[in-house]
């Protein structure tokens, strides 16, 4: 590049830099929207400051959002598919059963077992979901509370039932005395071995030939 | 002059105290420019839309210990950073305030400011000598060498107004650029736009700011000469490197922008006025030198040393040529 030309690039450069930046200047009079993801133009939003000003404003968030869990303890039937389906292990679900049904979910299923524990500790959750989706009665929901940070890891693990230990204690009582008098109350059956009948391998096995096609 | 020996007094009262505030305020102005043009919102914290961030940060920095390394060499060490704002604050003296207060009336104004400014490169040098620390002295090498280098350029573009106004009077500079905006040197002389180009960039460079950041180079040498300090004494270097700023941006005022005198010839004119007038066109130069620090990268060692010597010189003393000739012909 020739001396001349050296300068003319250099102004030439520096002006559109110049007028690139001063226009972002004026333009921060303007701020971003505070609208969420489903919106049209969400990723038009360079026009003006794109900051969130987060514990003051936040962007909106949907009802269920794949946040912090929340357990309606009331319409828990305590069928621990959610502990079972947890690849982390974070539900942690104690079942104490009842001797009959001692009420109804909302959606009408019969409650069987009381939850002397549901604890789901957010500290291991890695916001996968499976647990909301096996859920039959859909009382495991993700809420939109995402901001539940704690000094003490301890805090982080929320307990759902709503128990007291003398509650759990009389429940528990409850269901041994039930147990004792069932068995009390039936005679001796003449000794069956029915786990072993279970487990006696078949007399025959069905043998699976292939058949080999013949060469011409 | 009206006010006699408590001009200079009263000059230096106003303008260190507006110094103080002005580095206060222009902290929080560099953050939010600097926001502004990165689409954000910069500090919002500290008080009404972030506006006492600074002070807050000036405090936390007043009570920082005032750390001094093994190794350094401790008289050069502790001395430097007041060489430094002594030598940028004693520029200020020859500056003129307004029509009735002159500040340091000497005759020979522009050199004297000039030659005592250029003396702060000393501290500098001596600040990375002492603080013995290898990026500290690479810091003091660039800075020495850049400041040695732009010199020249500035010396010249300054030379084109002298040529023309003919007096190294700042405040006899002043008086002869009334009459409004017309009356201005830049107005009245057009051929003075390069020279104040060329006088604007020099004056980047002169003060450390981006894009001639080198002696600091946050990304590279850590700060640069002042990386050994901390607390009181990092604060008068940043004190010095906004003193240096302004005293730049009011040095371009008087010489190409009218000084002191108002855009609308008599109309708003008076010493108030005038004050307002010389420190609103300042802060209006150092508001497009922080505009530059936004937009320009850092340039490396090589193209500023080329950028001074191969282009800026050159061109001063090719304008300077070119003012002589207009002096003759057109002023007569």
């Amino acid at each position: 590049m020739s001396y001349l030309g050296n300068i003319a690039t250099g102004f030439k450069t520096t002006w559109k830099g110049m007028m690139l930046s001063i226009k972002y200047f004026f333009q921060a009079r303007f701020a971003r929207k505070k609208e969420w993801v489903a919106e049209d133009n969400y990723f038009e939003k360079a026009n003006g400051t794109f900051t969130v000003q987060y514990p003051h404003e936040e962007i909106p968030i949907p009802d269920h959002g794949r946040y912090q869990l929340h357990n309606e303890i009331d319409d828990c039937i305590v069928c621990d598919k959610c502990a079972k389906i947890c690849p982390v292990d974070c539900i942690d679900i104690e079942p104490v059963r009842s001797p009959e049904v001692f009420g109804q979910t909302s959606d009408g299923t019969p409650l069987r077992i009381h939850a002397a524990k549901f604890d789901i500790d957010m500290a291991k959750c890695c916001f996968c979901g499976l647990c909301t989706v096996v859920c039959p009665t859909e009382c495991l929901t993700m809420t939109k509370e995402f901001d539940f940070s704690t000094t003490d890891i301890l805090d982080h693990n929320f307990s759902f039932s709503k128990m007291t230990d003398q509650e759990i204690a009389e429940k528990k009582k409850e269901f041994e005395d039930y147990q004792a008098q069932k068995t009390k109350a039936k005679p001796e059956l003449p000794t069956q071995n029915k786990e072993a009948d279970v487990m006696k391998k078949p007399t025959s096995k069905p043998v699976f030939k292939p058949r080999i096609p013949k060469k011409k | 002059m009206p006010l006699g020996v408590n001009s200079s007094v009263i000059s230096f009262a106003i303008y260190l105290g507006f110094l103080l505030i002005f580095v206060v305020f222009a902290v929080y102005a560099e953050r939010k420019t600097a926001a502004f043009i990165q689409n954000r919102l910069g500090p919002m914290e500290v008080g009404p839309k972030g506006i006492l961030q600074t002070i807050a940060d000036l405090l936390k920095m007043l009570q920082k210990e005032d750390i001094r390394a093994n190794a350094i060499d401790i008289i050069p060490f502790l001395f430097a950073p007041f060489i430094v704002f002594a030598a940028v604050f004693t520029g200020y003296s020859v500056l003129p305030l307004n029509s009735a207060i002159t500040g340091s009336d000497i005759s020979s104004g522009v050199f004297f400011l000039l030659a005592i400014v250029s003396l702060d490169v000393l501290g500098i040098l001596m600040a990375g000598w002492a603080s013995n620390n290898k990026y500290s002295l690479y810091g003091a090498m660039r800075s020495v060498a850049q400041i040695v280098s732009y010199e020249v350029p500035l010396g010249l573009s300054v030379l084109c107004v002298i040529i023309l106004t003919g007096t190294l009077n700042l405040q006899t500079m002043s008086f002869l650029q009334e009459g409004g905006l017309t009356g201005w040197n830049i107005v009245q002389h057009p051929i003075l736009i390069i020279p104040f180009i060329i006088f604007f960039i020099a004056g980047l460079a002169e003060s450390n700011r981006t894009p001639f950041d080198l002696p600091e180079s946050e990304s590279e040498l850590i700060g640069g000469y002042h990386t050994e300090y901390s607390g009181f004494r990092w604060g008068i270097f940043m004190l010095s490197e906004y003193g240096m700023m302004l005293l730049l941006s009011i040095l371009g005022t008087i010489l190409f922008f009218g000084g002191w005198n108002s855009p609308f010839a008599n109309i708003l004119n008076g010493p108030i006025w005038g004050t307002f007038w010389l420190l609103f066109k300042a802060l209006l130069l150092i508001f497009v030198q922080m505009w530059v620090r936004w937009t320009l990268p850092r340039l490396r060692v090589d193209q500023l040393m080329s950028l001074s010597w191969k282009y800026l010189t050159p061109l001063a003393i090719l304008m300077l040529f070119v003012c002589a000739l207009w002096k003759i012909w057109v002023i007569g």
